[in-house]
């Protein structure tokens, strides 16, 4: 238990949340193995508040692992995942599934789809109600919810997705390459629409993305991670203003953050 | 262009018509055994609106019917106790496949032992064939339910019986579906036959059986039509229900 001295004490009055600088997620010693290879061995991170971190690393060293052992979708052989030193079923969070399609309910329309969270947790219909419209104002989506998911495009999918995991105000939200399944187009329409949805509410949001422009584009850290078993290759941080459009992918600052990504993950890649 | 395409279906049966019309017309068979098309559809509509024709139609859509929804109460949840548990199936699977490959029709005599000549054996063993198709459906539809659907519920924090009620349930709907339509299908074959062999005195089998037995060609043929147009409908039926309720399925 060598975290519980990191952990930081709940907010005591006076105290400005927007201006806490203590990690939002403390991991510590997190292991695990399958029968053919150790995934991460003994596994250390900080995930810092209200900011956007990208995952990325070669193929199959772990990068959905780790989201998903820090969401509790997939157990951890050992190890410790804090969120302000509180564990996971304290913890109102979002996840966004990469296959959009086998994750929304097919047999309610997008507008119960993104209510369902609220009815878990037992709120009544009409404030779930109200609060998906206070949602979907907040964010200026213009879908027509009436509709059932295999009605709306793969993007607009994806966007309710988002929307049902945002609609519970989550403390952090996680996705796992929620934009591979789409389109190219649809893809750069997407990203636009996450960065709004950062903006407007600022969550702690872990992106994992096989995509290196995306992943700088989006973030404000990109998480280098190594083969498995998984290391932090480096914590790469990218601070251009947001919203970043078109332009920023042309700025110096991006091109070289993009650079040095690139060498880090080559050489691991060589490596193995 | 559209209406055309929609009168399609309709092509088939024209010529089957005008074929079987041509073949009694030309007198190509003996017309005792091949009666024209309309004296076999007149007698089909005198039979269905006054004659005794009516009576054993709605005599095996009523078994039919009971058959199926007796199988459907039995097996729908004992398919969804099996499915939940993949292990729990796998110790059963090989029953289920053994009977479920055993012709129904072999199991008469067990039946008439159990429950007597009367409408009771003929609706059970029914029930008996059409409940093991649907249950095996609606086994395999729960455990194939989507895993990134599950694990979606799961993470919004949704219990086990919540999991199941608001997810496994309906995405098992389509494959229960499919396990109904077979399993209607299923039952009014066995019914039929139950009809014909188990001294049975009414009933759309026993119809075809008499006729053939009175060389009543006409009245074989309604009755054969009447329960190609009972199977038939029994099966869109199904198929628009199907529509209604599952209107995700294959999207």
């Amino acid at each position: 238990m060598r975290v519980t001295s990191l952990a930081p004490s709940v907010a005591t009055g006076g105290f400005d949340e927007s201006r806490r600088t203590a990690p939002h997620v403390t991991i510590r010693g997190l292991s695990k193995h399958y029968p053919d290879a150790v995934i991460y061995d003994r596994f250390d991170l900080d995930i810092p508040r209200g900011k956007l971190i990208s995952v990325f690393g070669p193929n199959g060293c772990g990068k959905s692992t780790l989201i998903n052992m820090i969401a509790g979708l997939v157990p951890a052989d050992a190890g410790e995942v804090l969120f302000d030193g509180r564990p996971l079923s304290r913890v109102k969070f979002g996840y966004v599934f990469q296959n959009y399609r086998e994750a929304l309910f097919p047999w309610l329309p997008a507008f119960d789809n993104i209510a369902y969270p609220l009815k878990v947790m037992g709120m009544p219909k009409a404030e779930r109600e109200q609060r998906v419209e206070r949602l979907v104002a907040h964010l200026g989506v213009k879908i027509d919810l009436a509709l059932y998911p295999y009605h709306l495009s793969g993007g607009q999918q994806q966007l309710v997705s988002i929307m049902r995991a945002l609609v519970v105000e989550p403390e952090i939200l996680f996705l796992d390459e929620p934009f591979s399944a789409l389109d190219y187009e649809m893809t750069l329409f997407m990203r636009d629409q996450l960065q709004r949805v950062f903006m407007e509410t600022r969550t702690t949001t872990v992106l994992v993305s096989h995509d290196l422009e995306e992943a700088v584009y989006l973030s404000d850290h990109v998480l280098l991670l190594s083969r498995h078993p998984a290391r932090v290759v480096e914590f790469v941080p990218y601070d251009a203003p947001r919203p970043r459009t078109d332009k920023t992918l042309s700025e110096p600052d991006f091109v070289a953050t993009k650079a040095h990504c690139l060498k880090l993950f080559q050489r691991e890649v060589r490596r193995g | 262009m559209k209406t055309s395409n929609a009168l399609l279906p309709l092509v088939g049966v024209a010529i089957l018509l005008a074929v079987w019309g041509l073949t009694t017309a030309l007198k190509l068979v003996d017309p005792v055994l091949l009666p024209s098309p309309l004296a076999t559809f007149r007698t089909l509509w005198e039979g269905m609106l006054s004659g005794k024709l009516g009576a054993d139609f709605l005599k095996t859509v009523m078994r039919t019917i009971s058959s199926t929804a007796i199988a459907a109460v039995i097996a729908i949840p004992l398919g969804i106790l099996l499915g939940s548990s993949e292990k729990l199936y796998r110790s059963v699977e090989f029953l289920i496949d053994f009977f479920r490959s055993t012709p129904a029709s072999a199991m008469f005599p067990l039946f008439l032992v159990l429950f007597g000549v009367g409408d009771r054996t003929k609706i059970s063993v029914a029930a008996f064939g059409a409940a093991l198709v649907i249950l095996f459906n609606v086994a395999y539809g729960v455990m194939n339910a989507r895993k990134t659907r599950l694990l979606a519920a799961k993470v919004m924090g949704a219990s086990r019986t919540r999991v199941l009620f608001d997810v496994m349930l309906l995405e098992s709907l389509p494959q229960t579906f499919v396990g109904l339509r077979n399993g209607v299908s299923l039952a009014l074959v066995i019914i039929v036959v139950a009809e014909m062999f188990i001294g049975s005195t009414d009933g759309l089998g026993q119809r075809v059986f008499e006729a053939q037995q009175l060389f009543d060609m006409p009245g074989m043929y309604a009755a054969i039509f009447a329960a190609g147009a009972l199977g038939y409908t029994l099966n869109l039926l199904f198929l628009l229900i199907e529509r209604r309720f599952v209107h995700w399925a294959g999207r």
